[in-house]
Order: structure tokens, then C-alpha cells, then sequence
């Protein structure tokens, strides 16, 4: 059996003299999707930017494909990972198709400029969110949530097996949380594709996720299948916020109240 | 979509108009020479007027070339290493350090070579200087080098002031013109011209992963780049090539901020293009702008500082109103 695409052992994290982690173990195999959640601030992003590779975990280990960051170099980390971070700022101005033709830089040799294919993947990424047409446009002049598409699709063309997805449904309207949230699923099921992502909504999580991760920011982390960790009880408790939980045709929602 | 193709048609047509540029600076002048006799005097053969061109122009046009060539390859790779438009090779203090080290040496009335490695040694102390400040506890974010170079260029100026301020009056000329940039203070070309081309190509095999860093650090991490190594690298990179041009002709502004600024309008964002381009549009224009300088009031002569900031003065402000719709 292969190694999993992702897997962390004993893992600490820390920022600012402030414990977000510690001893967390996970494993993400082929397929499957794990939902991160937990109140603001409580250290999502910092713990899913180290999952990432791009910080230094306090304590603990992080295999990415059974191979530690520590070994791998940053182009190699590249095909194996793709990283969705919140908010971009863009200083200088771009088209929308070589944005997204970056997501083809692990791919390509130092010499290399993109090919025909890379911009027939770039192009096909960019439909696969709702932009074709867009190629040509400026990205400033984008809308909020089309740019967190153009981001997405900026993902999809890096091609890696292992999505870290940081709120990767911030701005979108919900036809396009919906399409998003059905991409990446499809991704898992049909391409063996690892998702671990940022949500904010714990009926989607539990919608389009097998497992779930409850993040406190006092450092204690829970983890398991979704049934078993998303219920009104553990969710009122994350949220400081009392919920109540509905049932409709297998599907959870949760009502504050 | 970026093409090599598209690349190479934008650098032949730059070229050409450096060609174009460089005849214009052997050719024109207080006394013109005519186009027959700068060739065999380019070609080492006696003619009217060829010692004019060969001992006079040719390095001058060769120094501006390679000076307008550092100053905007520095100033596009400040501008992706700060992120920031705004940023030209002076904003990190380099100029400032070297204005410094040249003063002190006109000052106390030292030669011309010890006016360059003063001016070299303030420039290389600048760049430690904000590095070891902006790089303290490790962080070494984009803002804090934004504001250590800031203050220690604020510095450098204060020094300056205060050496302009004591220092009798027939030698406040060669400072004035020093801080302005002059041409015609370059001594030997082969250092600026060597320089250039060492800083071209050790920035080009990174051009690709300077795109993604204009993206953001952390994006250009998960992509695939080895951040922290190419932000020193660069850093490095841009300064030297800043104080290798500041060495030869003083601090000649407004061709770093804004011959990257137009080479973007004209032909992208894409570094593969813009550094070379930049590289050779800066070289043009900086040789363009001396020949004026030196032919506009002849026999006296402009310092080419000051051609370059009226011409670049009302291009930026114009670029600038253009970016804030």
C-alpha cells in the first residue's frame, strides 16, 4: 500500500507564545476530505498554512506522500500539495490566464516557458470555475468572489493530489459554494484527490466531508468521522453558541437557537 | 499569453532602439560628426571629429547605457521584492550611502577614484545596514525593509545635508552634480557594462519564480519557490547593481521607478520580458536623456539627473492617475 498524501504525527503548533496544537495526529489517504472548524482567531489558517509545509511546526512530524517536508525541496512539495490561502493582494497588474498559468510552475523547467497544453489546462481549470471568457480580463477588475474562483482555478492547474483549502468558499455567492464544494468532492471521489479544508459551515462540512477536525484555540484539537463529531452538542460547545440540529434525508443542518 | 516568441520580438524592437540611441550619442553634440566618419572612427581609423567620438562619446554613451540598464533592472527587482510599485533602487538608502561616501571624499579633496570606493563602500554599508536592521529577529518582512531603508536613506540625507552645509564653496559644485547625476564624471565604462551583464544574467533563470513572488510570499512558497533564498538573493542583486551604477554617475533618478512602469504598460508583467526589456528601454533612455542634456544649452552642460526627473516627473504622475481608477 502507498503511503497517505498526507500525514502528521505528534504535531505541535504554536504563534506568538500561543498553543494551537499539540499531539495531533492525522492521515489524509486517497479520497478522502476533512473539514477544519473553529471560531475565529481560534488558528485554522496557522495550522492548515503548517500542514502545508509553509511554516514550522512546533513539535512533531508532517509526511507529505511518506516523504518529510524537511527532505523535500519546494518545487517537489509543489506536485504534491496545492495551497489555497485567504485574501491576495495583487500590486501589480495581470490577465487572468497567466494567473492562472502560475499554477503550472512546478511543472515546468527553469528554461521553460508554458506550453499550448499548459494553457489548454489553465484554460479548462478556468472553466471548471465559471470563468471561461475571462481569459484576457485584467484581475483587478474582477469581483471579490470571482477572484477567489480565479484562485481556485489557479489550483486546479497546479494538478497536485492534495488540496489544503483555507475558506475556500470566502466570497462566493451559494451557487458557486455549491459548485466549489462539488468540484473538490468530485476531485476526491473520481481522481483519489486529499482535501483537507477551512469551513465555516458545519452542515456543508458534513455534507461534502468524511471527517472533521474541531480546532478550540486553546490547544485542544478533536478529530474523527463527521457523524460522530459534528453534533449540536460538540458544535455549541466550539461555537460558544447554542445550536440545535435537524435532520433532512441523511443531511444535518444546524440552526442557532 | 506569454509567449518566448512575443518576448523576443519586444527585445529585438528594444534593441533596435538602442542602436538607435547610442548613434544619437556619438552623432550629436556642439560639434556634430558625420554619420561615415563615426564609423571608421568607431572602427579605429582617423577622421574629422573622431577623437571626439572615441575619447568623449563613445564611453559616455557606453556608461549611460550600462547605468540606465542597472538602475532599471534594480528598480523592477525592488518593486517585486517590496511588492510595491512604488519602490525605484534608492528607496532602500543605497544612493544615500554612496552620496555619503562621495561627499566625504570630494570633502576632504580626494581623486576621482577615491570618490567612487567611498561612494562604493557607503552604498555597500547602506545595503548591510537595512539588512541587518530590517533582517533583526529573522522576520524580515516586506514593510519593515520598506521602513529601515526609508529611515536610513532619511539618514544618509541628513549627513549629506550637513557636508553641503560645511563645505567650502568651489567644491559644492562637484557635490551638487554628483547628487544629481552627471555622465560626464564616469570614469572607466567596463565596470558598470560588466555589471550589468552579470546582474542580467544571474537574475533571468529566476524571472518565472519572480512572478509568483509579486503574488505573495506564502503563494509563491506553496508553488514551488524557495522564498527566503531568492529574497536574499535579490536583495543582494538589486543593491549591487543600484551602487555599481551609482559608483560610475552619481544618483541619477527617476529612470529606476519609471522605465519599469512603462516597459509594464507596454508589454506586461511578465519578468521573463521585463527585466531584459527593462534593462535595455533604461540603457536607451538614460543615453537619449544625456545626449540632451549635453547638446540642449551646448557647450555647457546639464547634469543628466535632472533631464531624467523632468522627463520621469510628469510620466510617473500620469501613470499614477492612471492606476487609481
Amino acid at each position: 500500500m502507498s503511503a497517505p498524501l498526507l500525514s502528521a504525527r505528534g504535531l505541535g503548533v504554536d504563534i506568538g507564545g500561543r498553543c494551537f496544537a499539540r499531539a495531533l495526529d492525522l492521515t489524509i489517504e486517497c479520497g478522502q476530505r476533512l473539514a477544519i472548524l473553529g471560531r475565529n482567531g481560534a488558528g485554522k489558517s496557522t495550522l492548515l498554512s503548517t500542514l502545508a509545509g509553509l511554516r514550522e511546526p512546533s513539535a512533531g512530524s508532517i509526511e507529505l506522500g511518506g516523504t518529510p517536508y524537511a527532505v523535500l525541496k519546494p518545487r517537489a512539495a509543489a506536485l504534491r500539495r496545492a495551497w489555497l490561502g485567504q485574501a491576495l493582494t495583487d500590486p501589480f497588474g495581470s490577465t487572468v490566464l497567466e494567473t492562472t498559468l502560475t499554477g503550472r510552475h512546478p511543472h515546468l523547467g527553469r528554461w521553460d516557458w508554458e506550453s499550448t497544453r499548459d494553457a489548454e489546462l489553465a484554460r479548462s481549470a478556468l472553466a471548471a470555475v465559471g470563468l471561461a471568457g475571462f481569459e484576457q480580463r485584467q484581475i483587478h477588475t474582477l469581483s471579490g468572489g470571482e477572484r477567489q474562483r480565479l484562485a481556485i482555478a489557479t489550483l486546479l492547474a497546479q494538478a497536485a493530489p492534495l488540496y489544503l483549502l483555507d475558506e475556500p468558499l470566502a466570497h462566493l455567492d451559494l451557487n458557486h459554494q455549491m459548485a466549489v464544494l462539488e468540484l473538490f468532492s468530485g476531485a476526491a471521489r473520481d481522481c483519489g484527490a486529499g482535501v483537507v479544508m477551512v469551513l465555516h459551515d458545519p452542515a456543508l462540512a458534513h455534507r461534502f466531508c468524511d471527517q472533521a477536525l474541531l480546532i478550540d484555540g486553546e490547544g485542544h484539537c478533536e478529530i474523527g468521522a463527521v457523524d460522530a463529531i459534528l453534533t449540536a452538542e460538540k458544535l455549541s460547545a466550539l461555537y460558544g453558541y447554542p445550536l440545535r440540529e435537524f435532520t433532512h434525508q441523511a443531511q444535518r443542518c444546524f440552526v442557532p437557537g | 499569453m506569454p509567449t518566448r516568441r512575443r518576448a523576443v520580438l519586444i527585445l529585438t524592437a528594444l534593441g533596435l532602439l538602442a542602436l538607435a540611441s547610442f548613434w544619437a550619442a556619438l552623432a550629436v553634440g556642439s560639434i556634430p560628426v558625420a554619420a561615415s566618419d563615426i564609423v571608421a572612427a568607431l572602427l579605429g581609423q582617423a577622421a574629422p571629429g573622431a577623437d571626439i567620438v572615441r575619447e568623449l562619446r563613445l564611453p559616455r554613451a557606453l556608461a549611460g547605457f550600462a547605468c540606465g540598464g542597472l538602475l532599471a533592472l534594480a528598480g523592477a527587482l525592488m518593486q517585486v521584492l517590496l511588492r510595491n510599485p512604488l519602490a525605484d533602487p534608492y528607496i532602500l538608502g543605497i544612493s544615500g550611502g554612496a552620496g555619503v561616501g562621495a561627499l566625504f571624499a570630494i570633502m576632504i579633496g580626494l581623486p576621482a577614484f577615491g570618490i567612487d570606493g567611498l561612494a562604493f563602500a557607503g552604498a555597500l554599508g547602506a545595503m548591510l545596514l537595512v539588512f541587518g536592521l530590517a533582517h533583526g529577529d529573522g522576520s524580515w518582512t516586506q514593510t519593515r525593509l520598506l521602513l529601515t531603508g526609508v529611515i536610513v536613506a532619511a539618514g544618509c540625507g541628513a549627513l549629506i545635508a550637513l557636508m553641503l552645509a560645511i563645505t567650502p564653496d568651489d567644491r559644492l559644485r562637484g557635490m551638487l552634480f554628483w547628487l544629481m547625476g552627471d555622465l560626464s564624471q564616469a570614469g572607466s565604462v567596463w565596470p558598470p557594462l560588466l555589471a550589468l551583464a552579470v546582474a542580467l544574467t544571474l537574475a533571468m533563470p529566476f524571472a518565472r519564480e519572480l512572478n509568483l513572488l509579486a503574488r505573495g510570499l506564502m503563494q509563491a512558497q506553496a508553488l514551488g519557490v524557495a522564498v527566503d533564498r531568492l529574497r536574499y538573493a535579490i536583495y543582494l542583486l538589486a543593491s549591487l547593481a543600484t551602487a555599481a551604477s551609482v559608483t560610475t554617475a552619481g544618483a541619477i533618478g527617476f529612470i529606476g521607478l519609471v522605465v519599469p512602469h512603462l516597459v509594464r504598460l507596454a508589454a506586461g508583467n511578465d519578468q521573463r520580458l521585463l527585466l531584459p526589456a527593462s534593462a535595455l528601454a533604461g540603457g536607451a533612455l538614460l543615453m537619449l536623456a544625456d545626449t540632451l542634456a549635453r547638446s540642449i544649452i551646448a557647450p555647457q552642460q546639464l547634469p543628466v539627473g535632472v533631464l531624467t526627473a523632468l522627463i520621469g516627473v510628469p510620466v510617473f504622475l500620469i501613470l499614477l492617475s492612471r492606476q487609481a481608477r
